[in-house]
């Protein structure tokens, strides 16, 4: 009797087990796109062209919020086209993204042009055109070698920024980056893991500042504000698109990059030729469409939507793509 | 062959890279990885990973020891054992970052919680498998319930315990990779970074992870061999 009732509760335990883990895996699955919005041509700018039904897409970024956004949509986008779309927002870095696309697993994603320019094809950072256009230019250039093609840039940019609290600025008498010299050997610095090494973030911080801080500690990309709240770091990497910035500009800022270390980069869409090709001439042009309206306000504000009001990336570049009249 | 030889190539680019430093794009001419970095990432790896494994045991062994012994809890031991391993790590290591911020403590508290579940559930299903005559035999000698748990119940247990115990230790040190992500530097960085350390440094930060488990694990499968009773290892062969 107690050997069975035993068994009774090893089993519903086990079943309580089981439908707690499909429960977890179910929450994290949210990218699925079988969405439906902005499906089409009822009176919206882009026009649905049947013939794009048998093209496959699918479309990448990398694993933080503004890319997210970017890529959803684009993605939401060329589904509005007619073209049968997938998406892969999840992708750890540029290099993996752009082997994603070499390969064909993605047919292309948004980068930023300096990000390209510097991590792609080995420029310093004081190489990297101040000039969107020339920047594209010379990424496509490169690009072009090896079958890749970039579409033109977005009109906003996007950079590296050191940020700090207002507090911290004031005590030191904060404006610009190189008014850390002197001081920052007292001052911890916060950054994703990658900063360390890369000339672009710590790295031209030691070289080209001349500066030494008193630490530097790795944390994922999402805490860059959590820690600067939490009074763990002094000084913290951000992003000059980050909605914060602008929300919470009596909490947070940043300092002017006056050596120009930080190169801003624009979004270029990156693919490979044949897939323009194959793709027809909806597929660049739905890019290029729906990216015009993406200024630096309204890319702050997509941010802001995703990671102050915690709507999804797909939520908010739906929402962008109505109010802009892309989609119906 | 001709499919083998990449896949032997990217070895050998990985080989390299935990022996010498490599150039890379994005360091502005310094060079990346080699035998120096490769080393110290490996030992924070390992302190992380002998941290949370000893938190994890010191929490987890007296409560399956406890439940199993008074025969009581199995919801507990087995249900939340079972629904522990479903906890997505990085999810943990944000909560406890909000909570008590990035760092050392962090990650040995987000490991730990990693390593209880095996622990936890094979101490009690090896106390519970204990034969009860030997159990009642004990008790007739006069030991103490203590006494019991701690001479007679405990060595019968160990090689389930120490299978649970092994079990944690490697889902420890194969997550600790992530450890990055929260202020501490461990192989996970050249894993991450492929932007700076590229596919090379990628490959051989998994190698690194690879020997470090299988290390780990070959030790302690030697600490079960000490510690399980020769009258045991008769009768499993």
């Amino acid at each position: 009797m107690t050997i069975h009732r035993t068994r009774l509760r090893v089993l519903l335990a086990a079943f309580a087990a089981l439908a707690l883990t499909l429960g977890v895996a179910a929450c994290g699955d949210s990218d699925d796109d079988n969405s439906t919005t902005g499906g089409g041509d009822s009176g919206g700018a882009i026009v649905s062209n049947p013939d794009n039904a048998k093209v496959n897409l699918t479309i990448g970024s990398k694993n933080f919020p503004e890319q997210e956004i970017l890529g959803e949509i684009y993605a939401q986008a060329l589904r509005a086209a007619g073209y049968t779309v997938k998406s892969a927002l999840n992708l750890g870095s540029e290099t993996v993204a752009l082997k994603a696309v070499k390969t064909g697993q993605i047919s292309g994603y948004p980068e930023y042009a300096s990000t390209a320019l510097t991590s792609f094809f080995g420029l310093e950072p004081e190489e990297v055109p101040a000039n969107a256009d020339e920047a594209w230019e010379k990424a496509n250039e490169e690009f072009e070698k090896e079958g890749l093609e970039a579409f033109e840039p977005t009109p906003f940019a996007s950079a590296n920024a050191v940020g700090t609290t207002k507090k911290t600025a004031e005590k030191y008498d904060l404006r610009t980056v190189s008014d850390l010299e002197g001081v920052s050997e007292k001052l911890s610095l916060y950054g994703s893991p990658e900063c360390r090494q890369r000339i672009d973030c710590l790295a031209g911080l030691e070289q080209l500042y001349g500066l030494k801080f008193k630490s530097f500690t790795p944390v994922d990309i999402g805490l860059r504000y959590t820690v600067l709240e939490k009074g763990q770091a002094d000084l913290s990497i951000l992003f000059t698109t980050d909605p914060q910035l602008s929300a919470e500009s009596d909490k947070f800022v940043i300092l002017k990059d006056d050596k120009e270390v930080f190169p801003a980069g624009n979004i270029i869409f990156v693919t490979k030729k044949a897939t323009v090709e194959k793709a027809g001439k909806d597929y660049e042009e739905t890019i290029l469409q729906v990216q015009e309206g993406l200024t630096l306000k309204v890319m702050q504000e997509l941010d802001a939507r995703v990671e102050l009001e915690k709507q999804t990336p797909k939520e908010a570049a739906a929402a962008y793509l109505k109010s802009a009249g892309y989609t119906g | 062959m001709s499919v083998l030889h990449p896949v032997l190539a990217s070895f050998d680019g990985a080989l390299e890279f935990i022996f010498e430093p490599q150039t890379s794009n994005v360091t502005g001419g310094k060079k990346v990885g080699g035998f120096d970095q490769a080393l110290e990432l490996m030992l924070k790896q390992l302190e992380v990973t002998i941290l949370a494994l000893a938190l994890a045991l010191i929490v987890a062994l007296p409560i399956g020891l406890y439940l199993g012994h008074r025969g009581k809890g199995e919801l507990l031991a087995i249900g939340l054992g079972n629904a522990g391993r479903a906890i997505p790590e990085l999810a943990l290591i944000a909560l406890v970052a909000a909570l008590i911020g990035v760092g050392l403590v962090n990650v040995t508290l987000a490991l730990a919680v990693l390593g209880i579940p095996p622990i936890l559930t094979n101490a009690f299903i090896g106390v519970r498998q204990v034969d009860p005559a030997s159990v009642d035999a004990a008790r007739g000698m006069g030991m103490s319930e203590f006494e019991i748990v701690r001479k007679v119940e405990l060595p019968l247990a160990i090689p389930t315990v120490m299978g649970g115990v092994r079990g944690a230790a490697i889902a420890i040190v194969a997550t600790a990779t992530i450890a990055p992500l929260a202020g501490v530097e461990t192989l996970g960085d050249f894993i991450i970074n492929a932007s700076i350390y590229g596919d090379d440094g990628r490959l051989a930060g998994a190698i690194l992870v690879a020997l470090l488990a299988l290390g780990l694990e070959g030790l302690l499968a030697l600490l079960q061999r000490r510690l399980t009773s020769d009258g045991l290892k008769l009768q499993t062969g």
